[in-house]
C-alpha cells in the first residue's frame, strides 16, 4: 500500500517537474494565433475595424470579440483566408466598415500645406516628412492608403490618388475564353 | 566529336525556315522618328541623361545603367532628342514607359569610340565596358550580360546558344552565316572573362549552313578549346538548361542556376554585340529583327533601336489578309494591341499572322489528363497540375508543383488534345503569385513601421513623464532651497534683531551711566 503510494507520488513528481521544466524552456511568447492573422491582415493600419491598428484587430479576432469581415483594404480575399485559417465561416464584407477600394497613396499639395504637422501626427507607419511652418510630403512607398491623415487637415490639401498600372505592377489576365457572337437569323434582321 | 545528350520531352512544330534564311541581312533604312525607351533590360529602366531639345550623337549613352543589375541605352543615331517622354512598348500590357523621342539628322555622326584589346585588358575593364554598351541578352531574356560574365564559381563551359529552336525566325541563323568572324570573337572575350576552359557554339542540324560558317571561322582562328555541335532540331532545344543538357550532359536542377555547374550560356546575337562593343566600342544601337509570316518579302532586317514597326514592317511587304503582329515566334511571341511600338534589344521577329497560316485554335474542351503535356514538358514538370492549379487560383500548390521553373516554352500547349491555353494560366499564375509577394514585402514594411511607431510613441510617452519627474523634483528641491533660505534669512534677522536689542542695550547702559 505505501509502496503504491509512493510510487504513484514520485511519478507525480517526476512527470512535475518535467512539465515544469517544459513550460519554462519551451515558453512560447505571445499568442501564435494572433501572429498568424496579423499576417493575413493588410496592415494599412487604418483602423476601418474599429481597433486601433492591424494588430489589435488580430488580437480581438482571437479572441473571437470581433467579426472576420471587417477589414475592407483586405478585401474578400482576406476574409477567405481568415476563415480558412479559423474555420469559421465565409462573410461578406460589411459594409459599416466601409468598401473594398483600389491601393491609392495620399498626396499632399504641396502649395497649399500650412506645415500644422497634424497630418504628420495621424499618420500611422511614419510616411509623412516635414516640420511644424515647413512643407510635408508624403513617402509614397511607404504610404499604405489608410486615409487617416484626411480628416485632420485643417486646409483640405490631402488626397487620396490611385495607383496607377506599370510595367513592372501590370498582371497577366486570367485567360479567358472570347465568346464569339453566333450569326443568327435574328441577329441580321437587327 | 562531342558527345551529345537528349533532354526529356519537347515538340516538333514545322520550321518554316527557309521562308526568310535564304537572303542576306538587309539594312533597314532609317526611320524617321526613333523612340528609344529607358527600360530594355529585364532588370529595370536606366537613369534619362537627357533632355528634350538636346542633341546627340550615334552610340551616345542617354540612359545610364543603375546599380549593379542596371543596363545602359544609347542614341542609335545622330539627331536632336524631340520629346522625353511616355510611349507605349512592345509589351503584352501596352503599358506605356518613358521614351527618348530622337529625330535623327541623317548623318549619322558616331560619337567618339574606343577599342578595347580584350585580351590585354584588365576583365574588370572589360565587363564596365560590356554594361556601359547596354549590352543584354538577346535571346529575348533581355538579362544585362555584364551580371552574367560574373561567376560566382569558376566557369569551366561556355555555352554560345545558336540553336534558335523557335519556328519562323531566323535572325540568329542569318547572323552566324554572315558574322561568324564577330561572334567567335565574343565568345573567346567572354570566355575569358569567365576563365572558360572551352568554348561549346550548339547550332540545330537545320542551321548547316550557319554551323559550317561558325566552324570556317573557328578555323581561321585556331581555337584549340572552341568546338561547334549541330543539336538535333528539337523545340525548345534553344532553351537554355536544354541547352546545356545537349551539350554536356549536366541536369540543372530545379530552382539552380548553371554556373553552380561551372557553366554559362550567351546567345550568338549577345557574342557578336559583345565583340562590336569591345574591338569597336560600339553600343548596343541596332539588332537583326526577322520578318517572317504572311509576307511577300520576308527576311532579316538589321534595324536601329527604337525604329517605329510600323516604319520596318512595310519592308517585308505584309500580305494584305494579315490581321496581327505576334513580337517573337509563335510558340512563346505575344500579340501587339498596336504596330506603332518601337522595336527594343527584346525584339527578334515580327511574324506576320493570318487567318490562312495561323488558323484561330479551337474551342478549348475540358482537361482529360492524357498526360500528353507531361511528356512533352522538358522541365519535366507537371502541367495538367500545374493548370489545375492555376486555375483554381491555389497559387501554393502550384508553387510546390514548380510553377517558376516553367520557361512558358509552350510545348504543352502545343500537344494538348483539348487546346487549352496551358501556359496563360501559368503566366496568369506567376504575375498573381509575384504581385502578393510584393504586396506581403509592403506590409511586413508597414508593420514594422507601425510597430515601431507605437514603440517611439511608448518611449516618447515614457520620456516626457520622466522629464515631468525631474522637473517636479527639481521645483520641489528649488523650494526647499527656498525655504532653508528663508529660514536662515530669519536666522540672520534674529541675529540682527539681536545685535539692535544689544546695541539698545549699550545704548540704554549708556543713558543710565549718564544719568546716573
Amino acid at each position: 500500500m505505501l509502496s503504491a503510494i509512493l510510487v504513484m507520488a514520485l511519478g507525480a513528481i517526476v512527470l512535475g517537474a518535467a512539465l515544469g521544466f517544459a513550460a519554462v524552456r519551451f515558453k512560447v511568447e505571445g499568442d501564435p494565433l494572433v501572429e498568424k492573422i496579423d499576417a493575413i491582415l493588410p496592415q494599412t493600419q487604418c483602423g476601418q475595424c474599429g481597433y486601433p491598428g492591424c494588430k489589435p484587430y488580430a488580437e480581438a479576432i482571437a479572441k473571437g470579440e470581433a467579426e472576420i469581415n471587417c477589414c475592407p483594404p483586405g478585401g474578400e480575399e482576406g476574409i477567405r483566408k481568415l476563415a480558412d485559417l479559423l474555420g469559421r465561416e465565409f462573410k461578406e464584407l460589411s459594409g459599416e466598415h466601409g468598401v473594398e477600394k483600389p491601393k491609392s497613396v495620399a498626396l499632399i499639395d504641396e502649395q497649399t500645406c500650412i506645415g500644422c504637422t497634424l497630418c504628420i501626427q495621424a499618420c500611422p507607419v511614419d510616411a509623412i516628412v516635414g516640420a511644424a511652418k515647413q512643407m510635408h510630403t508624403i513617402i509614397a512607398a511607404q504610404c499604405t492608403g489608410c486615409e487617416l491623415c484626411l480628416p485632420p487637415c485643417p486646409v483640405n490639401c490631402i488626397s487620396m490618388q490611385v495607383l496607377p498600372e506599370t510595367i513592372d505592377t501590370w498582371k497577366w489576365k486570367y485567360p479567358v475564353i472570347g465568346i464569339q457572337p453566333v450569326a443568327t437569323k435574328d441577329a441580321q434582321h437587327a | 566529336m562531342l558527345e551529345l545528350f537528349r533532354f526529356p520531352g519537347g515538340v516538333k512544330p514545322a520550321s518554316h525556315k527557309q521562308e526568310s534564311s535564304g537572303t542576306p541581312i538587309a539594312v533597314a533604312p532609317l526611320a524617321e522618328r526613333l523612340v528609344v525607351p529607358f527600360r530594355q533590360s529585364a532588370t529595370g529602366a536606366a537613369v534619362i541623361q537627357v533632355r528634350a531639345g538636346e542633341k546627340v550623337l550615334k552610340g551616345q549613352l542617354i540612359g545610364s545603367a543603375e546599380g549593379a543589375f542596371g543596363s545602359s541605352v544609347h542614341a542609335p543615331t545622330s539627331g536632336t532628342v524631340i520629346a522625353v517622354e511616355a510611349r507605349p512598348l512592345p509589351h503584352p500590357s501596352s503599358l506605356a514607359a518613358p521614351c527618348a523621342v530622337i529625330e535623327p539628322d541623317g548623318a549619322e555622326t558616331w560619337c567618339e569610340r574606343t577599342p578595347l584589346d580584350p585580351f590585354n585588358t584588365d576583365p574588370e575593364i572589360v565587363r564596365a565596358r560590356i554594361r556601359d554598351a547596354g549590352i543584354v541578352g538577346l535571346g529575348g531574356a533581355v538579362f544585362p550580360s555584364h551580371v552574367k560574365t560574373r561567376a560566382p564559381n569558376r566557369i569551366d563551359t561556355l555555352v554560345i546558344n545558336g540553336a534558335e529552336c523557335e519556328p519562323w525566325i531566323t535572325c540568329d541563323d542569318r547572323l552566324m552565316r554572315e558574322r561568324a568572324a564577330d561572334i567567335v570573337a565574343g565568345a573567346e572575350i567572354i570566355g575569358r572573362l569567365m576563365g572558360a576552359k572551352r568554348i561549346l557554339f550548339g547550332v540545330e542540324d537545320n542551321k548547316p549552313e550557319a554551323a559550317r560558317s561558325l566552324q570556317d571561322a573557328l578555323g581561321k582562328i585556331e581555337c584549340g578549346s572552341c568546338q561547334v555541335a549541330s543539336v538535333p532540331t528539337l523545340y525548345p532545344a534553344g532553351g537554355e538548361k536544354q541547352l546545356i543538357r545537349v551539350l554536356t550532359g549536366v541536369e540543372v536542377p530545379y530552382g539552380k542556376l548553371s554556373p553552380e555547374y561551372g557553366i554559362q550560356c550567351f546567345n550568338v546575337g549577345t557574342a557578336y554585340a559583345v565583340a562590336r562593343a569591345v574591338q569597336h566600342g560600339e553600343p548596343l544601337i541596332a539588332r537583326i529583327v526577322t520578318l517572317a509570316g504572311n509576307y511577300g518579302q520576308p527576311g532579316n532586317f538589321e534595324v536601329a533601336i527604337g525604329t517605329p514597326m510600323d516604319a520596318l514592317l512595310p519592308l517585308g511587304q505584309p500580305q494584305d489578309d494579315t490581321d496581327r503582329i505576334v513580337m517573337g515566334g509563335p510558340m512563346m511571341g505575344f500579340t501587339l494591341a498596336d504596330t506603332s511600338v518601337p522595336i527594343v534589344k527584346a525584339t527578334n521577329c515580327l511574324l506576320a499572322m493570318s487567318q490562312k497560316l495561323f488558323p484561330p485554335p479551337l474551342p478549348e474542351m475540358p482537361c482529360i489528363r492524357c498526360g500528353a503535356c507531361t511528356r512533352a514538358c522538358p522541365m519535366i514538370l507537371q502541367p495538367h497540375e500545374l493548370y489545375w492549379y492555376a486555375k483554381s487560383k491555389n497559387f501554393g500548390k502550384a508553387q510546390e508543383y514548380h510553377l517558376f521553373d516553367c520557361i512558358e516554352c509552350g510545348c504543352c500547349a502545343f500537344v494538348c488534345p483539348s487546346r487549352i491555353p496551358l501556359v496563360d494560366y501559368y503566366r496568369f499564375a506567376k504575375s498573381e503569385i509575384r504581385a502578393r509577394e510584393r504586396e506581403k514585402v509592403a506590409a511586413d514594411t508597414a508593420r514594422e513601421r507601425y510597430e515601431f511607431r507605437q514603440f517611439r510613441e511608448e518611449r516618447e510617452k515614457a520620456e516626457k513623464a520622466a522629464k515631468l519627474a525631474a522637473k517636479a523634483a527639481e521645483t520641489k528641491a528649488k523650494l526647499a532651497q527656498e525655504e532653508a533660505a528663508q529660514a536662515q534669512k530669519v536666522g540672520a534677522d534674529k541675529t540682527a534683531a539681536e545685535l539692535i536689542a544689544a546695541a539698545q542695550a549699550r545704548v540704554q547702559a549708556q543713558k543710565e551711566k549718564d544719568s546716573a
